[in-house]
């Protein structure tokens, strides 16, 4: 502990040398050293290689079909999700609780047997496919069923990202505006909204980022298609199976730099609005 | 009566929508694996093939699951009771697995001890196989799960702060007795709750698992991957039926959250009220003492 005392404080509570050691460690056993193999090989790579890997045209296809399916899908769950939350919190109903267990569902269950079930609900002989097929929509081995796979992954998100913030929140507000004569709409838009604003963001932001990342759920229903259908990950995955590495390294560089922009960004979007309250 | 319309209205949308995208898929899950009998089913769940991926899918998740566990405890223990410099850096780098693709979990450890990796001529050397083997499978699965157990530690540890941990260790107690007889107690459901997550998606892992499994039937297929498998074999009723067995997992995983959810809850209800009864205590003492300095002047 000697070591680490020199800044002046002495540290009461044993054991900060074995619990640090083992942490750091541990982090660069299995984060640091690994995430960086993607820059090692990528360090072998003339820079020409490294962009023509990443922008190839099946390649842009794949960035456009993933960000724009993970943002639709995160923009239905923001709605529902904070639609979710609200009941949730401010009604009771029967089956409640169990609506509230089974919220994180999408997390628990394996993203295999989620993609599997979504797949053949949705094809045209489906539960749900059959519905559509009518209307001559075909949602499996299309970007809807993409998308529809997106959402199933994310509800978790923005429900509960905005919960906690309905509960602290209390009626008491709302009575409050409405005692001073709000309408029930103003009073949701003027007091209610700016609070759960920065929550539901939040969980816009996770959901958007986990639904650029995930695959299990997404490739059975995806159909992939390439320049259609054909989301990042499964690219990089088949780059893997033709032994591709500089390549995989390369696209999953940008992904990563997509998924840290959309975090940076929610976090900056959360610092002005919390700024703009207080100004 | 408006409010009782837009209340109802609400109620249905929530539901619709969670009946819809959660409780169809489990319905579909159930039924599809029973359509053609029990007696398929119990043929699929009891094939060869399944029960060994049933058993790497235990192994890899007991390994993990602890390993997580000894880590998190660790971690949250540097993280909350001591302050230094880059502790919010440690923090982020901690995360980052939540932030990456499962496939990019599983390409770094291609790219670290795959043919081509920087570590194979090592590997070759020990004539150790870490890729497409065990190995590479548990370490995907702790990649993916890396911040589960320590992230909901951490703020428990927080907000509790280390007025208790400082007490014990100044009247001499040592750093474990001081972390099972204080810390443990305080944490043990969250601790809980953790490993019940990491469980979850540990069982559940496909995308980092599949990129370093190779697929072996019977040797490094995992329950997820025997899925993937049989489903694109159009073997649709044993697809559903590997899969009913893990959508039980996942219900009895649910059920198992709710619960310690609940207990942890009321537990940190009564001890907030605890100490607000002791602060109610000290005031009144307060009180007391300054009557008896008010009455003496």
């Amino acid at each position: 502990m000697g070591a680490f005392g020199k800044r002046g404080k002495a540290r009461v509570i044993p054991g900060f040398g074995l619990s640090m050691g083992i942490t750091v460690s541990m982090v660069s056993l299995i984060v640091i050293v690994p995430m960086l193999s993607i820059l090692v090989i990528l360090s072998g790579m003339s820079l020409a290689d490294i962009w023509k890997a990443a922008t190839e045209r099946k390649v842009l296809a794949a960035y456009w079909v993933s960000l724009s399916a993970s943002f639709i899908a995160a923009v239905v769950n923001s709605v529902f999700g904070v639609i979710l939350a609200w009941c949730l919190v401010r009604y009771k109903f029967p089956g409640r609780r169990l609506l509230d267990g089974f919220i994180e569902l999408p997390f628990a269950l394996p993203t295999a047997v989620a993609g599997i079930a979504l797949t053949t609900l949705c094809l045209p002989d489906g539960w749900i496919g059959r519905l559509f097929t009518g209307f001559g929509i075909s949602i499996s081995y299309t970007r809807i069923g993409i998308t529809v796979a997106l959402i199933f992954i994310g509800i978790p998100f923005v429900v509960r990202s905005v919960q906690p913030v309905l509960e602290k929140l209390g009626p008491e507000c709302e009575e409050a505006a409405q005692m001073l004569g709000a309408s029930k709409t103003r009073t949701f838009f003027k007091v209610i909204f700016p609070e759960i604003m920065p929550a539901a963001l939040t969980g816009f932001g996770l959901a958007f980022a986990r639904g650029l990342g995930e695959y299990g759920s997404v490739i059975f229903i995806a159909g992939n298609i390439p320049y259609k259908t054909q989301i990042v990950p499964l690219l990089i995955m088949s780059k893997l199976e033709q032994f591709n590495y500089g390549d995989a390294a390369a696209i999953a560089l940008v992904m990563i730099l997509f998924s840290f922009f959309i975090l940076f960004a929610i976090n900056l979007a959360q610092s002005k609005i919390s700024k703009a309250e207080k100004g | 009566m408006v409010d009782k319309i837009v209340k109802c209205f609400l109620i249905v949308i929530a539901c619709a929508f969670a009946l819809l995208m959660l409780g169809l898929p489990l319905a579909a899950v159930a039924t599809y694996a029973l359509r053609e009998g029990y007696g398929v089913f119990i043929a699929a769940i009891t094939d060869p093939y399944a029960l060994s991926a049933l058993r790497l899918t235990l192994l890899t998740t007991v390994i993990s699951v602890s390993v997580n566990t000894v880590f998190g405890l660790f971690a949250a223990w540097a993280l909350t009771r001591f302050s230094f410099k880059g502790r919010s850096l440690l923090t982020t780098v901690m995360d980052i697995p939540f932030a990456v693709s499962p496939v990019i979990a599983g390409l770094v450890f291609i790219l670290v001890f795959g043919r081509i990796g920087w570590a194979a001529p090592v590997l070759s050397f020990l004539n150790l196989k870490i890729v497409f083997a065990l190995p590479g499978i548990v370490l995907a699965t702790i990649f993916v799960t890396f911040p589960f157990v320590s992230r909901e530690l951490i703020p428990v540890l927080n907000a509790r702060g280390v007025a208790e941990e400082e007490a014990a260790a100044l009247m001499g107690a040592s750093g474990w007795k001081i972390f099972f007889r204080i810390t443990l107690p305080h944490i043990k459901w969250a601790l809980m709750y953790g490993v019940i997550l990491c469980s979850a998606r540990a069982l559940g892992e496909f995308g980092a698992v599949s990129v370093v499994s190779g697929h072996l039937r019977g040797k490094t297929n995992t329950l997820p991957l025997h899925v993937e498998v049989l489903f694109g074999e159009f073997h649709l009723t044993a697809a559903f039926a590997v899969s009913s067995i893990l959508m039980l997992i996942a219900i009895l995983t649910l059920i198992l959250k709710t619960v310690v959810e609940v207990k942890g809850k009321k537990e940190g209800a009564s001890a907030i009220v605890e100490l607000k009864g002791k602060n109610e205590g000290a005031n009144a003492i307060v009180e007391l003492n300054g009557i008896k300095e008010g009455s003496s002047v």
